[in-house]
């Protein structure tokens, strides 16, 4: 063995730990000196770290909840509050960017000069725009120069536009709601056979059904006949429609819309959109000339192009910066503190505020941040792996 | 061209790592004298958490030079900053009086604008020797957040504020309205009280900045707005129709505002407080920044002339010069001065003096004797 | 069912490089109303434009009160900076003017746009009428230094390379100087006075430049076959990158004075800069990461076979490759931390956003929303969109995108 001939100190591996270790030793023991000052600084002020403060009665009001809320009720439901104000303006913004992200892009391609130039403007000015004056602006120069509740505008709906906010007509669940769920269960059920079936004769036929569309419309045949069925026999939908008045200070009944929350929701959809758009447009470019030339003169025509060739290999290409653009949105959501809608970083810094309690709440504020990004990026590498399968 | 720009970037690499090296190892390094004092101020005391026990803050101020003030940048009349970028206001010339009792010298004064969340931390940790930033005395932050509070400046009560034209005139009728308030302050708590209190349904709009509050509710987004009276008084001068606003004849709670400082050093809290009774001592002796000249040279009054520093050795037993009541009226004035110059009747706001008039007047501000 | 309308989707001829002229009539055929629904998509665009436009042209030249930010201007560009020590950012200007002059005629000699760049600009905000005579007469020094180093560059460009090169490199620090002060030469100026557009690009540039080299050791760290150092370098990349910017901005005004030992303070503009930092660093370091991806594995077999040691392959074979090729990516770094600087008004800073807040509490200017908010978008707009448009010119420069 001429390895033993090396003596140990200049053996690489035994360098590489001892290095490794030294390294660890001196990181930890960094990160102790940051946290020994913390609990002296903390302890003089008699703060030691506790998440008792977590049950106790918060005292202030949130504008906005989903959950019941009220002063009476304690820090950690105000912290929920603010978690599901996040998550909800988050899922409805992606929703949005993506669909007029994909048709900014389309635009940006378009042999139309007219769009393309609008298109190509839009993504300029937005992207080299701060997002905070984005959002400042959309408040307080759009959302609020709405007309005064007495002076509202009415469309057909009705659906009430005011500076208080847009209230729109919406469905109330009524007594036979539940049962309409499960019936809703049954479709998606059936929907998920059919999609299996289907994908098992393309297999073995060669031929691909249009697998998603029919168990799209299973789906919604399902949902139409419950909906039906339960109206003639049961003699009551299972929603009401719930229409939007005026009543003294307030609207009442439909769906309210804040400003706050259509300011951010608009602010965080129109930029995030000008970052979708390029990524989409770099995805469809990405695909070769030669890839929709060869399409073609198989005989598929331009909607099959699209879909079976075009669209797969770009997906390929648009979910990984898609992703990156989602986990953003999710994240600059927490502007929302600037123009006054409580979602999660604003309910913590009032709570902070009240408690003075800065190191456990800046701890949990990042790890419902954190996990946010975790389960994203967890399904995206999912859904990624799975694309890059199919295609294959 | 592309070989010399890696040849750059390479030395940039190296003087990035050089810089960082410095960043990390503190005040160690060998930068400059003047990077270091500025970006790393050292307090030359051992163990304990910044200065604190008696007398370390009025000696870190004077080995220091100057004294650091937390302020608030965005209030008309407590604290601002004009065009020419000078902080202004009627807390802001409260820190100017400090800075005149300590150093004679009312410029010596360093602002730190201070959000309302901020506040506290920034005292705490030592980063400010004072926090005059219209901050509201209640017994929690008196004994959970380590700090003191000194004499009320400014006794104010929190008041709401709603448009003429929307017929409320008590508080019962603003159920199901909209409130503009500001968050991270005692506001946001007394108002979720009250209403809860008068079991009445509202919904709070909340906003960081005082400035969006009274944008949002110029704009119409809220029924009402709450706050101090004095800022509702003052901000209602500067929305488009001042007339079109009513301030309602209720008193949420009760708002006494003054400086804070931290707790465990009890000398600098007696400067402070001393420093806001010399203000009120001052207006109870008539004396102003243009009499005091006058006053100084022919007064017989004992307690003026121990005032005024020319008999008893009253400024050292704060530990500040004999003169030191002299220089805050003579630099910056007394107590109706600096009201009326930042909040009286020559200024937009003109604001009624109300219980922040001097004892004799019928109001709340009553000095203990200078002796 | 879903067969419906296949013109829709001819992405195909999108790519082909128009080729021919066309007389007006022909081009607005071509491009605007070749069909009979892109002719109607073109005047529903012309209509939406007109309704959009003619409010906001009317209300900028007509009903906004330009006043607020006429008065304030030297606000809102370096805060509360002393009126008397501005001179010395003029001075850091008209060095920058130097150096970007001696950079054109050394490296783009030929290239005019640069030169329009350097002269056009500082005489055409001379030319503005609202200046001061002092900042008017600096605009005009700025073009006639970058003209100077122009000069120098061209009549002897071989010597000139070294003294740029050092400008290049002592920029930094010498900013940093003169804006900062040295004690007994020039007055300290705190960083408390810091504020407005000066605030934003020093925020700016302090984050890249010092979260370059954090950057470089974690992108290495993540690489690296050392578990322990990797493991730790993953940790904090995904750490930092998986929480939005104006938490570790929260956690650094807040946590940090706790973190540290009592006898040290530090202000809360440098506090800032630590957290803008700490976050650069992470995703500086993916930026290197993907320079570093990009060398093919010859290189490090062939520096191996060289008999180069680990620390010399990667310091004078890699990192130089990987470095030159994320320059264009570093600069969009740059631009979007530029953009993201606004988020220390968050926490209490007067940056250019943060003095937009302070500029709007004047008792004469509340109110005022719209004008201020405009104004300073459009400098955020003009900076950003400089900046990458140069940044686009760099790539095609360095050519990167063509291997």
């Amino acid at each position: 063995m001429n390895e033993t001939s090396i003596p140990f100190w200049r053996d690489e591996r035994v360098l590489k730990w001892v290095a490794q270790i030294v390294f660890l030793i001196a990181t930890l023991a960094f990160l102790w000196y940051l946290y020994h000052n913390m609990i002296t600084a903390l302890a003089q002020r008699g703060l030691l770290p506790s998440f008792h403060f977590l049950s106790l009665t918060a005292g202030f009001d949130i504008g906005q909840h989903l959950i019941s809320y009220s002063r009476n009720s304690t820090y950690g439901r105000a912290f929920i509050v603010g978690i599901l104000n996040t998550l909800e303006v988050s899922a409805v913004g992606i929703v949005f960017a993506t669909i007029l992200g994909i048709i900014v892009g389309v635009m940006r391609l378009s042999t139309n000069w007219l769009i393309n130039k609008i298109a190509s403007l839009y993504i300029e000015i937005i992207r080299n725009v701060p997002l905070l004056v984005l959002l400042v602006f959309w408040y307080t120069g759009v959302f609020l120069q709405m007309p005064r509740l007495k002076e509202a505008k009415f469309l057909p709906g009705p659906t009430i536009i005011s500076n208080r906010g847009i209230a729109m007509p919406w469905g109330k669940p009524t007594a036979t709601w539940h049962t309409y769920l499960y019936i809703l269960l049954i479709g998606l059920i059936l929907a998920a056979i059919v999609w299996w079936r289907l994908t098992l004769i393309g297999k073995r036929t060669g031929r691909t059904p249009l697998v998603s569309a029919w168990s799209t419309l299973t789906f919604l045949g399902m949902a139409v006949l419950g909906w039906l069925a339960l109206t003639l026999f049961a003699h009551q939908a299972p929603l009401a429609p719930d229409l939007p008045y005026i009543k003294g200070l307030r609207t009442v009944g439909g769906l309210e819309l804040t400003p706050e929350f259509m300011a951010l929701f608009s602010g965080l959809v129109f930029y995030t959109a000008a970052f979708i758009a390029e990524v989409v447009r770099a995805g469809i470019q990405s695909v070769s000339k030669g890839q929709i030339e060869a399409a073609r003169a198989l005989g598929l025509n331009g909607f099959q192009t699209l879909r079976l060739v075009v669209f797969p290999q770009a997906l390929r290409v648009i979910v990984p910066p898609m992703t990156s653009q989602y986990l953003n949105l999710t994240k600059n959501s927490s502007l929302a503190v600037f123009i006054g809608f409580p979602d999660l970083y604003s309910v913590a810094g009032t709570i902070h505020n009240q408690t003075g309690r800065a190191v456990e709440v800046t701890t949990l504020m990042m790890a419902v941040y954190l996990s946010f990004s975790l389960v994203t990026s967890v399904f995206m590498n999912w859904y990624n792996k799975k694309i890059r399968l199919v295609e294959r | 061209m592309s070989k010399r720009i890696f040849y750059v970037l390479g030395v940039l690499v190296v003087l990035g790592m050089l810089l960082a090296a410095c960043g990390n190892s503190g005040q160690s390094s060998n930068a400059p004298q003047a990077v270091k004092t500025v970006i790393v101020t050292v307090q030359a005391k051992g163990g304990s958490n910044t200065p604190s026990g008696y007398g370390a803050t009025l000696k870190a101020v004077k080995e220091r030079g100057h004294l650091i003030c937390g302020v608030n940048s965005e209030l008309p009349g407590f604290g601002y900053v004009d065009d020419q970028g000078n902080y202004k206001g009627f807390d802001v010339d409260y820190c100017h009086a400090l800075a005149a009792a300590i150093f004679g010298d009312p410029s010596k004064v360093e602002f730190r604008p201070l959000t309302a969340k901020e506040r506290f931390t920034a005292l705490q940790t030592g980063e400010i020797d004072v926090l005059i930033r219209n901050t509201t005395w209640t017994l929690t932050r008196d004994t959970d957040l380590g700090t003191n509070f000194a004499a009320t400046t400014f006794y104010d009560g929190q008041g709401i504020m709603v448009r003429k034209d929307s017929g409320i005139k008590k508080l019962e009728d603003l159920e199901g309205a909209k409130i503009c308030v500001a968050t991270g302050t005692t506001t946001e708590l007394n108002l979720a009280d009250q209403m809860a209190a008068h079991n009445i349904d509202y919904t709070p709009v909340v906003y960081e900045k005082a400035d969006q509050v009274y944008g949002a509710y110029d704009e119409g987004r809220c029924d009402a707005v709450t706050s101090d009276r004095s800022q509702l008084v003052s901000r209602r001068t500067t929305l488009k129709n001042p007339a079109d606003n009513v301030i309602l004849d209720v008193t949420l709670s009760k708002e006494p505002l003054g400086p804070v400082v931290r707790q465990g050093d009890d000398q600098w809290f007696d400067i402070v407080n001393w420093v806001v009774f010399a203000t009120f001592t001052g207006e109870e002796f008539g004396i102003t920044s243009k009499n005091v000249d006058d006053v100084k040279a022919n007064t017989k009054n004992p307690n003026i002339r121990k005032f005024l520093g020319l008999e008893g050795e009253m400024g050292q037993k704060l530990g500040l010069s004999n003169d030191w009541a002299y220089n805050i009226i003579k630099m910056v004035g007394n107590y109706a001065e600096i009201y009326n110059r930042n909040l009286g009747p020559d200024t937009p706001f003109n604001l009624p003096r109300g219980l922040n008039s001097s004892w004799k007047d019928g109001g709340l501000l009553y000095a203990p004797p200078i002796r | 069912m879903m067969n419906r309308e296949p013109e829709q989707y001819t992405t195909g001829e999108v790519l082909a490089p128009p080729t021919e002229r066309y007389t007006v009539l022909g081009w607005l055929k071509k491009n605007l109303f070749s069909t009979w629904y892109y002719t109607l998509l073109t005047l529903v665009t012309i209509y939406i434009l007109y309704i959009v436009l003619k409010p906001t042209l009317i209300w900028a030249f007509t009903q906004a009160q330009w006043q607020v930010v006429v008065v304030n201007l030297r606000l809102f560009m370096v805060g509360q900076y002393p009126a008397d020590q501005v001179f010395r950012i003029w001075i850091a200007l008209h060095l920058l003017a130097l150096t970007a002059g001696l950079a054109w005629a050394i490296w783009l000699p030929r290239s005019r746009r640069t030169g329009a760049f350097l002269l056009l600009i500082p005489l055409a905000l001379a030319a503005l009428p609202f200046i001061s005579s002092f900042s008017r007469i600096n605009w005009i020094l700025f073009a006639v230094f970058a003209l100077a180093g122009w000069g120098l560059g061209t009549w002897k460009p071989q010597a000139m390379r070294r003294p740029l090169l050092a400008l290049l490199l002592a920029y930094f620090p010498i900013l940093i100087l003169l804006i900062l002060g040295v004690q007994p030469i020039l007055k300290i100026v705190k960083t408390n006075l810091w504020g407005g557009l000066l605030l934003t690009m020093l925020l700016a540039v302090v984050g890249i430049a010092v979260s370059f080299p954090l950057g470089i050791l974690l992108a290495l760290g993540r690489k690296s076959e050392l578990p322990i150092v990797k493991f730790f370098s993953i940790i904090y990349i995904e750490f930092i990158r998986g929480v939005p910017l104006v938490t570790v901005l929260f956690m650094a005004e807040l946590m940090l004075p706790l973190f540290l030992p009592p006898q040290i303070v530090i202000d809360n503009v440098i506090r800032a800069m630590a957290g803008i930092i700490l976050f650069e660093a992470a995703y500086m370091a993916e930026n290197v990461r993907g320079g570093l991806q990009a060398i093919p594995t010859g290189q490090y077999e062939a520096a191996w076979a060289l008999g180069l040691n680990g620390f010399q392959t990667t310091f004078f074979i890699i990192l130089p490759q990987a470095l030159r090729n994320v320059i264009p990516v570093l600069v969009n770094q740059f631009i979007s931390l530029f953009k993201d600087t606004t988020l220390v008004a968050i926490v209490g800073l007067l940056d250019l956003l943060g003095i937009a807040s302070a500029v709007l509490a004047q008792p004469e200017f509340l109110g005022k929303q719209r004008e201020v908010y405009v104004f300073i978008a459009l400098i955020y707009w003009v900076f950003s969109y400089a900046m990458s448009y140069a940044s686009r010119r760099l790539e095609v420069a360095l050519g990167v995108g063509e291997r």
